[in-house]
């Protein structure tokens, strides 16, 4: 077994939270920087040229590019080899959090309770966490910190399989079409299918994680999401919703398999603040 | 047009959805929770804590400024989480509201009503406009933490006219 100490953890995490809200990752840099190129709408120009001086100036002088610092969501994949000494892992993870958003000037973000008083716990916890077991000795953890302007706009349907794949297309187009506009396009679309109610989401969930301009390594999926972004961008809906050709940046597809009598489907809403990052101890 | 808070409110007749402004001058910063108590106060009859009378609110819920500074990353936010509250705002006095995304069409009748527009800021740029707020003040509500109602100075804010006083909207809808 390979020991890995709790304070390792809790100073990771601090790191992760502080760097993934101030850099904005190189992929989704880089799609912007071509979106504004190929962008003749004198709105889509303005705030695209925006979000870039903004990702510029973020990184320059570490500061949030978003004041939406996020409800922070902590992907884990524990090599089973490996043992958590000095405390529980939820507790370094989320003990990270705390010093990561005090010291690194985020906003917290997260209410105790969501329906009766809703009183800020004032230091961004408890984050969103999700445990993988993996084989090897590694701990893998990745952060995304989730801003609730596009969280508000992600949805989820049980389609049935004789709705196919004009159902789901229909399905994403009209999420996007009555959503968009206040979620911060372009926008990075995660879509889930098969699974169950519960983990459909995930799948949506996790597919914002994958690369801006990497497709699905299955060609089928690859075609799919090729058509959707394409689908999604003739909206004409533009960045913020002013007009444009850039509604989306990416559309990404992740799949799992299901029952014989289900179709779940789930769309994930990404901003074009994408940040997210990952480390391994 | 770089114009002033006052030359933007004597001038909402003639602002057109589309035009680009930039703003000087004060701004309060009010989401969701502040929304919920200022109509709470109104309902109640009780002195808010700024006169809402030719004032403009800012949908926004700032990170804490890093020392030296004014104020952190200030992007606006979802406006049409404030939809329910934003009718008896403006019947109120409230002459303009920065944020972003579509309203509802009650806003929008609202807006037409009340003589008001509604403005947008381009959102997930808030180092950016962080830069354009040159003084920053907590007025009320100090226990909401970011929610808390802030005082701006802001110095060429950069909006949009999204919804004019005459019910024209930019959004591709």
């Amino acid at each position: 077994m390979r020991q890995i100490k709790t304070d390792k953890i809790s100073e990771t995490i601090s790191r992760l939270c502080r760097q993934s809200n101030y850099f904005l990752p190189e992929d989704v840099w880089r799609a912007l920087k071509e979106s504004y190129k190929k962008e003749s709408n004198e709105n889509a120009r303005w705030t695209l040229g925006q979000i870039l001086e903004n990702a510029t100036l973020a990184g320059q002088k570490e500061i949030a590019l978003c004041q939406d610092t996020g409800n922070l969501e902590v992907f884990v994949k524990i090599g089973q080899e490996v043992q958590v000494v000095g405390g529980n892992l939820k507790d370094a993870i989320n003990n990270g959090v705390s010093n990561g958003y005090k010291e690194g000037n985020l906003r917290k973000s997260i209410v105790a309770d969501p329906l009766f008083d809703r009183k800020n716990t004032g230091d961004n916890t408890p984050a969103q966490i999700y445990y993988e077991m993996v084989s090897g000795d590694k701990l893998e953890i990745t952060v995304l910190p989730k801003g609730a302007g596009s969280e508000n706009s992600s949805a989820l349907k049980m389609l049935i399989p004789s709705d196919g794949w004009q159902g789901i297309k229909n399905f994403i187009l009209d999420t996007v079409k009555e959503k968009a506009g206040s979620s911060c396009a372009p926008l990075i679309v995660g879509v889930g299918i098969g699974g169950t109610f519960s983990s459909v989401s995930m799948l949506a969930k996790k597919a914002l994680l994958r690369e801006v301009g990497v497709n699905s390594g299955n060609p089928y999926y690859a075609e799919r999401e090729k058509e959707l972004l394409e689908a999604i961008n003739k909206t004409g809906i533009g960045p913020m919703g002013t007009g444009g050709k850039t509604t989306a940046l990416a559309a990404n597809i992740e799949t799992a398999p299901c029952h014989i009598g289900s179709l779940p489907v789930a769309v994930s809403m990404q901003c074009h603040s994408c940040r997210r990052l990952t480390e391994t101890i | 047009m770089n114009i002033t808070t006052e030359q933007l409110i004597t001038q909402i007749p003639k602002l057109k959805a589309g035009d680009k402004v930039e703003l000087s001058g004060t701004i309060y910063t009010a989401r969701d929770a502040a929304h919920k108590r200022l109509v709470e106060m109104i309902n109640k009859g009780k002195t808010l804590p700024f006169d809402l009378e030719n004032s403009i609110i800012y949908y926004c819920g700032p990170c804490p400024a890093k020392p030296g500074k004014a104020i952190g990353s200030c992007g606006p936010t979802t406006s049409s989480r404030m939809d329910a509250y934003t009718p008896l705002l403006l019947s109120k006095g409230v002459k303009a509201t920065i944020g972003k995304g579509p309203r509802s069409k009650e806003v929008i009748k609202s807006l037409q009503t009340n003589h008001a527009v509604y403005l947008v800021a381009t959102g997930g740029i808030g180092a950016l406009l962080s830069t354009k707020v040159k003084k920053s003040e907590i007025i009320a509500f100090k226990d909401l933490g970011t929610e808390a109602i802030y005082r701006f100075e802001v110095v060429d804010f950069p909006v949009i006219v999204a919804v004019d006083s005459k019910g024209k909207e930019i959004f591709i809808r």
